[in-house]
């Protein structure tokens, strides 16, 4: 094979037309991530399980939603048979006996699952460096960090090593490791898809989504993925309530802060002038208590992850708790302190109904616009080791992100160009609950609207 | 507001059945006070009236048909992730000692 191709549509056209064959696919995808292990994006190659697949493809070639769409799911979600570590040394040997609900539908969709992305352990990190397997490399620039938590699933699909990749958002996991590497990452409504077989993290948070180099390839991946499965009582069939009249997107004053990166903010801005060049209306609005999103994040989060990491005990599966990193014991202890006797009320209720106003600022919002378009990160992809040293520097990056965790709300992130020293550039959007609609019709609208072409590094 | 003591670490370590170094908790006091601090800040906010949220999506008792699921993993598949088992069941640490006077 020449060239690998770009989206889920032309992988499909190709196969059907016999231009290449799965298999070929897969041996192109490995050759590729072989050459690119320097970036240590990968932590379980499955090379048989793909083989495997592709072949099972061929012998009855039929248009499938995601026919040979070869994705690389974050270490963090269960496949049965294939080693699952949440890039942990808790579970460096863990084989599970089942597979997550997305990565059955995916497979069952057509999907050839190529092997498994490093990640922050347990997903704790805004970098990729909380990985006890060694940090994930920026495919654009080796010096730089790829974003986190989902940093090889971002890098993965940045450099070409497979189409598509899954990841889990918390407080940003996915947008912003999208943001870094130049990529579309997508972040569903909290409740739209099962999180059944996905080791949890903060359970009132977690949300499962993924990358790609289009916003319709995201678009199809969540018509595979979501939906009930019967084994997590969060999800719905959420019902946007899409109004016919045109489009009107917020630009938040609160996101345009002292620390934003220039490049960042012009990238947005230029954007957001892309949205009204179609006729978009652009509407000034205010969330008036984002600066308070990061502290109720890093109480709720904490909380739940102290609660989540609790089962972790090296007797059913995995080893015993002194092998937890740095950051996990950071999240579990400051989880147990919020959650401890005398202390409940003052920080764990506190930031629950700091989250209600968050939410009130949301929903107020959301009667005037569709949509908010906002800065990813402060920053472009900042350097391996700049913010390893300071807990509190690394939460930070999540500070434009974690507000659509709290509220509970999709938000896509696009990719809109490079700065001066060829990092990549982008913006995100925010809708209401169950309108990822409304994301994806204005994320394709900009693509389109721009003549979007992807590239590789 | 009070900063962690090294008596907090070590009680909110125990709670959470993590056995720290000395190093450890060197490092990890200043880091935890800082972040305590931080978060510190939502003190100033009026939240009179103000109902807690933990269910974004407005969801109560779910609730689930009392049927049969035939689908289930088996004995094996359930240990597969260890490899401390006798006799089909899980090994565990004791928790108890013998009497010391037997």
């Amino acid at each position: 094979m020449n060239t690998i191709p770009f989206t889920i549509r032309e992988t499909k056209e190709g196969l059907l037309a016999k231009k290449f064959s799965a298999v070929e696919l897969v041996d192109e995808y490995l050759s590729r991530i072989e050459k690119n292990k320097d970036l240590n994006a990968f932590l379980t190659i499955s090379d048989e399980v793909a083989y495997k697949k592709a072949k099972e493809l061929e012998s009855n070639l039929e248009d499938l939603p995601l026919l040979g769409t070869v994705v690389a799911h974050k270490d963090l979600f269960l496949t049965e048979g294939v080693r699952t570590t949440a890039a942990s040394k808790v579970l460096e040997s863990y084989v599970p006996a089942y597979s997550s609900t997305v990565v059955e539908r995916m497979e069952k969709a057509g999907a050839i699952m190529i092997g498994k992305t490093n990640c922050d352990a347990w997903a704790h990190g805004a970098s990729g460096e909380n990985s006890d397997f060694s940090p994930t490399k920026n495919p654009w620039n080796k010096k730089h960090v790829p974003g986190g938590s989902s940093s090889g699933s971002a890098a993965s699909v940045a450099a070409g090593l497979s189409l598509v990749a899954t990841g889990t958002d918390t407080g940003g996991s996915i947008r912003e490791p999208a943001n870094f590497c130049g990529v579309v990452g997508f972040k569903p409504t909290y409740g739209a898809v099962s999180r059944y077989g996905v080791i949890a993290m903060s359970s009132s948070l977690d949300s499962i989504g993924s990358f790609g180099h289009t916003v319709e390839d995201v678009e199809t991946i969540f018509n595979v993925v979501k939906g009930p499965d019967g084994f997590d009582s969060t999800v719905t069939n959420g019902q946007s309530l899409i109004t016919n009249r045109k489009f009107r997107i917020g630009i938040p004053k609160e996101y345009f802060i002292d620390g934003l990166d220039r490049e960042v903010e012009k990238s947005v801005l230029t954007a957001s002038q892309v949205f009204k060049d179609n006729g978009i209306e652009l509407v000034d609005i205010s969330l008036p208590n984002t600066k308070y999103a990061i502290d109720v994040y890093y109480i709720v989060q904490p909380a739940e992850v102290s609660s989540n990491l609790g089962r972790y005990d090296g007797i059913r599966y995995g080893n015993g708790r002194d092998l937890f990193g740095a950051e996990a014991k950071r999240r579990i202890m400051l989880g147990t302190y919020v959650l401890s006797a005398g202390y409940y009320d003052a920080y764990y209720l506190k930031a629950q109904k700091v989250r209600s106003l968050l939410i009130q600022d949301f929903d107020n919002v959301f009667e005037k616009v569709d949509a908010i378009i906002a800065p990813v990160s402060p920053t472009p992809a900042f350097k391996l080791e700049e913010k390893a040293a300071d807990p509190l520097q690394m939460y930070l990056a999540d500070i434009f992100t974690v507000s659509a965790n709290l509220v509970g709300i999709p938000g896509l992130a696009v990719p809109s160009g490079f700065n001066s020293e060829n990092l990549p550039l982008g913006f995100q959007l925010m809708a209401p609950r169950f309108c990822e609609s409304t994301l994806f019709e204005l994320g394709k609208l900009y693509q389109k609207s721009v003549s979007y072409v992807p590239k590789l590094p | 507001m009070a900063r962690l003591t090294k008596a907090d670490v070590l009680h909110v370590a125990r709670l959470a059945k993590l056995n720290l170094t000395d190093n450890e908790i060197k490092k990890f006091l200043p880091q935890l006070s800082s972040i305590v601090d931080y978060i510190s800040e939502l003190e100033k906010v009026d939240t009179k009236n103000i109902e807690p949220t933990s269910q974004t999506t407005g969801l109560t008792n779910v609730f689930r048909g009392d049927d049969i699921k035939l689908s289930s993993i088996d004995q094996n598949k359930a240990l597969s992730g260890t490899d401390k088992t006798h006799n089909g069941y899980f090994k565990v640490p004791a928790i108890l000692e013998g009497r010391s006077d037997k």
